[in-house]
């Protein structure tokens, strides 16, 4: 995914020298690990690669990692990172952001460094709650939770991740989960080595405020049911034996079973540039339905980076390149003796 | 003596006068500002002094003939210096009854009032919200009115071009502009030529406002209403290279000049809001001078992708006014603790809230000093005159890269739109502003201070060895790593409170103009400038022993601003607001200070000042 000389770099190399200070079980620790067990494989040397963050304990990352690293303010890392990345494209850019942070306070940077598609690769982890704040209910979390501001029960609607960022055009969108370490791995490099806006929605658990959110995708036993692993061209099929699988009834998805008169054939065939087919799968949510795992979707177009440096190499071609006198001089000029 | 296109000398007698000022009102279709324009550059060529006030409405295209439709443009030329764009009115040019009804107030008795008959009809009476037509009764007796048929004549001029009927009225404030070019002996020559140059592409309109600015000049001559012409003589102005700028422009120019002097990519992040919106269109246009324009999706992403992209090495800047200011906060106090260059420039307008966008006010200097969470020194510029809008642009961003600091950069909606003559610096004799980067990994810590500065090295992303993070957590003195011990807040606290100070090494000694011990000192900031300078000069050709200081650096004051308060007797503190930098002078020097007070979105008038400077020296 780089242009630079290979370099040989090992996990360690992005290890920082500083305490990691989350919780101990916390989830972060498996995404941290996992983050710097890819980065060496990305060939991007260690001073070209830049983590950004807002506030939430996910957004404690840039401080462990021994790259570049902004710790900015409460949901305004996409938009730090965007200016960032538009007069420096040579930088790796990493956004690391939560519910919180990303789809409630910075909500608005979020779907705008999506759709201008800004060339930043931005981890989101989903534990529907707010951790650092100690305990209260995030726009990701169920209606009717439970939390310390929400006594009676929370009365406000979760929004969809994947919805949204599908409407605020983003090119890239994926999902996984921190606990499996391999599907995780093969995600992050999907995102590192997509050309544009990225988003990946990391569902993680927060062991003290939120302990067991995502149990049922995580589970040994249940998992193979509740989690549909993600295949481009290939059909959308789950359960332990490979023996359900989803169909389109009209334009809503449907689970059915692998039997009676209902063949492969019959089912959804994941096409990861389809963005009609990624609105069907983000819709897809438990209890109905198993949780898509993978890259829902993925296009390309050009970066606003990418426009921009056009239209000033456009700019200098046509009037060369500024002379400060000119620039003075502009417009009615008159002179006195 | 003055000629007319024809070369032919002039029958009339001409009487001379020291300046005049003029304004010529419309409706927001008639061309009132670009009419404006062209009689300021006729003015400039005749050698006068000038001071302009664009009044244009908020609405965008308000319906024809309406009171809040109407667009204005004033002029002062003199062949004195001039300071502001003029108080009372010598001549007011109304094209119809709705720039009458809502211009007037502001003519002086005995005012050369110019109106086209043929506009006061029912209909525009109506929308006017006149019961009768104020050219018939005696309403109007106290000013002298030519009533000038400028639509009737126009349309004489143009006969024989073949234009429709709607294009003819176009060019109305041609015929008009031609008619006080020939009172006030302009020459009209520089707009015959801007003309062909400007609608070179469509003949028939250059021809036809050629035809209607040499009839409307013609007519001066040779009708009987005017009995004479008014000369302005040339006023003594320094020889160079000139052209005319407003605030917003030189705002703009300040910025990309500084980048250029740098050596460093602009970075403006900003979010369209009046009266701030024209210094993100006119960078827009500079990309050949390696400028970022990104308008974000609102006022927090704009500073923030300024703040990114100073952190990777640009001259991140930021644009907005009041209302925006707020928003951008948390984002100027994360700069702050970050230590990273970026400047955020303020164009005042009244407030709170939406208040009157449109109108100047100086309301924000509070906020720019103390409006933030946590102890958050900022260094705080004002620009005090359009053309010094270039000057202290450029040295906001050199301030903010020299001490590694935010830096915020207060004009107003005054001197955003208002124009005057500039004498064009050379490129060349512009300092050039050194920047390093740091890129030795030897001893290398993110807050390593310089001794002269206090600053902070900029070590961008991208330099191998320096990989370091930065953010809003309290940082350790030295490494930056996250600190929360209480000594070393309190020492960072401390340091960022101290490097601020600093700056006053970057302010030159005070020099007061006028005495420099005495009975009454008038101090003032920002777009005051004009309105103090002239009453101050006035006082002082009236044999009073009163001087004027005019602040650029509010933050932190000069070092030796204490000790120049002390030598006069009585201090007055002008300013468009309840009184804010009175109140730092009186709470920073324990002296008993007075404040001056308008709170209209208009400018002072010379008058106003000059009154409470009589008092204060009676008193």
């Amino acid at each position: 995914m780089s242009t630079e000389a290979a370099v040989k770099l090992t996990r360690k190399d992005f290890v920082s020298d500083q305490d990691v200070r989350w919780c101990p079980g916390c989830g972060d620790y498996a995404i941290l690990a996992q983050v710097q067990k890819i980065f060496p494989e990305l060939g991007i040397p260690k001073e070209k690669a830049v983590f950004i963050s807002g506030i939430g304990c996910a957004s404690r990352f840039p401080y462990y990692m021994n790259t570049y690293g902004f710790h900015t303010i409460h949901g305004r890392a996409p938009a730090i990172a965007t200016g960032l990345k538009i007069s420096r494209p040579d930088l790796h850019i990493w956004v690391v952001t939560g519910d919180g942070d990303g789809l409630s306070i910075g909500g608005n940077h979020l779907i705008h460094a999506l759709r201008r598609n800004v060339e930043l690769k931005i981890m989101l982890f989903n534990n529907r709650i707010y951790g650092l704040t100690k305990g209260q209910y995030s726009p990701t979390s169920e209606l009717g939770k439970v939390a310390k501001s929400t006594p009676m029960g929370s009365v406000d609607h979760p929004l969809n991740p994947m919805t949204l960022v599908l409407g605020a055009e983003a090119t890239f969108i994926a999902r996984t989960i921190d606990t499996e370490a391999k599907h995780q791995q093969e995600t992050l490099r999907r995102a590192a080595a997509h050309k544009g806006g990225t988003f990946l929605e990391i569902l993680q658990n927060c062991n003290v405020y939120n302990d067991g959110v995502w149990e049922r995708l995580k589970d040994k036993d249940s998992k193979a049911d509740t989690q549909l692993l993600l295949e481009h061209g290939k059909p959308l099929v789950f359960g332990k034996n490979k023996e359900r699988g989803i169909r389109l009834n009209g334009l809503k998805p449907e689970v059915v079973s692998i039997r009676n008169g209902v063949s492969i054939s019959d089912l959804l065939v994941h096409d990861e540039h389809d963005q009609t087919l990624a609105y069907v799968l983000s819709r897809m949510t438990p209890p109905n339905f198993p949780t898509p795992l993978g890259v829902l979707f993925s296009t390309e177009r050009p970066t606003i980076e990418a426009l921009m440096a056009q239209q000033i190499k456009t700019a200098v071609e046509k009037s060369g390149p500024g002379k400060l006198d000119d620039l003075l001089r502009r417009g009615d000029v008159w002179t006195v003796e | 003596m003055a000629t007319n296109p024809g070369g032919v000398p002039l029958q009339k007698s001409t009487q001379e006068r020291e300046g005049v000022v003029i304004r010529f009102a419309g409706d927001s279709g008639d061309g009132m500002q670009l009419t404006g324009t062209r009689f300021t550059s006729e003015s400039v060529l005749a050698g006068n002094d000038v001071g302009t006030l664009p009044d244009f409405p908020a609405e965008i295209r308000a319906p024809t003939g309406t009171l809040y439709g109407v667009s204005a443009f004033q002029v002062n030329f003199s062949n004195k210096n001039v300071y502001t764009p003029g108080d009372e009115l010598d001549t007011l040019v109304c094209m119809n009854p709705a720039a009458l009804k809502t211009n007037i107030a502001d003519l002086k008795q005995n005012g050369i009032l110019i109106v086209d008959p043929a506009e006061f009809s029912s209909a525009n009476l109506r929308k006017a919200e006149y019961k009768e037509n104020p050219l018939e009764g005696n309403s109007l007796d106290k000013y002298q009115v030519y009533k000038v048929e400028v639509t009737k004549m126009t349309t004489l001029a143009l006969k024989d071009t073949g234009l429709p009927n709607r294009s003819v009225m176009r060019s109305r404030n041609f015929f008009a502009l031609g008619v006080v070019s020939w009172l006030f002996n302009r020459p009209i020559e520089p707009t015959l030529e801007w003309i062909q140059q400007k609608f070179g592409k469509n003949p028939v309109v250059a021809d036809a406002n050629s035809l209607a600015i040499k009839g409307g000049y013609n007519f001066g001559e040779n009708t009987d209403m005017f009995a004479s012409s008014y000369e302005i003589k040339p006023a003594k102005i320094a020889p160079g290279v000139y052209r005319n700028i407003t605030g917003n422009s030189a705002t703009a120019l300040g910025f990309v000049i500084a980048a250029q002097k740098a050596g460093l990519p602009l970075f403006l992040g900003s979010y369209p809001i009046t009266p701030a919106s024209d210094v993100l269109h006119e960078l827009a246009e500079y990309k050949n001078y390696n400028v970022y324009t990104f308008q974000a999706e609102d006022e927090i992403a704009g500073v923030g992708a300024a703040l990114g992209a100073a952190f990777g090495g640009a001259l991140g800047i930021t644009t907005t006014s009041g209302p925006g200011m707020n928003l951008k906060g948390e984002t100027i106090g994360l700069a702050a603790t970050v230590e990273l260059p970026l400047v955020i420039t303020n164009i005042q307008r009244a407030g709170p809230s939406t208040g009157m966008p449109t109108k100047p006010e100086q309301t924000d200097l509070m906020q720019a000093i103390y409006g933030r969470h946590g102890e958050s020194p900022i260094p705080v510029i004002a620009a005090s005159t359009p053309v010094d809008c270039f000057c202290a642009a450029f040295e906001a961003a050199r301030i903010a890269m020299k001490y590694m600091t935010p830096v915020i950069l207060l004009t107003d909606g005054f001197l955003a739109n208002a124009s005057e003559p500039w004498l064009l610096p050379s490129a060349d004799d512009l300092p050039s502003i050194p920047v390093e980067f740091r890129t030795d990994p030897q001893g290398f810590f993110p807050y390593l201070r310089d001794e002269a500065t206090l600053a902070r090295p900029w070590a961008t992303p991208g330099t191998p060895g320096l990989e370091h993070r930065i953010g809003g957590i309290e940082k350790d003195y030295l490494t930056g790593n996250i600190s929360y011990a209480p000594a070393n807040h309190e020492q960072m606290v401390r340091v960022r409170h101290q490097k601020v100070q600093k700056i006053t090494q970057e302010i030159p000694p005070i020099k007061v103009d006028g005495p420099e011990q005495g009975k009454l000192l008038v101090l003032g900031w920002g777009s005051t400038y004009g309105p103090i300078a002239a009453a101050v000069e006035d006082a002082q050709a009236r044999g009073h022993s009163v001087a004027h200081l005019h602040l650029r650096y509010l933050n932190p004051l000069p070092a030796d601003l204490g000790e120049v308060l002390g030598r006069y007797d009585k201090v007055l503190v002008p300013e468009m607001n309840m009184g804010q930098l009175v109140k730092l002078i009186r709470a920073e020097y324990l002296i008993d200070a007075v404040g001056l007070n308008k709170i209209q979105g208009r400018p002072f008038k010379v008058s106003e000042v000059a009154t409470r400077i009589a008092r204060m020296l009676e008193g």
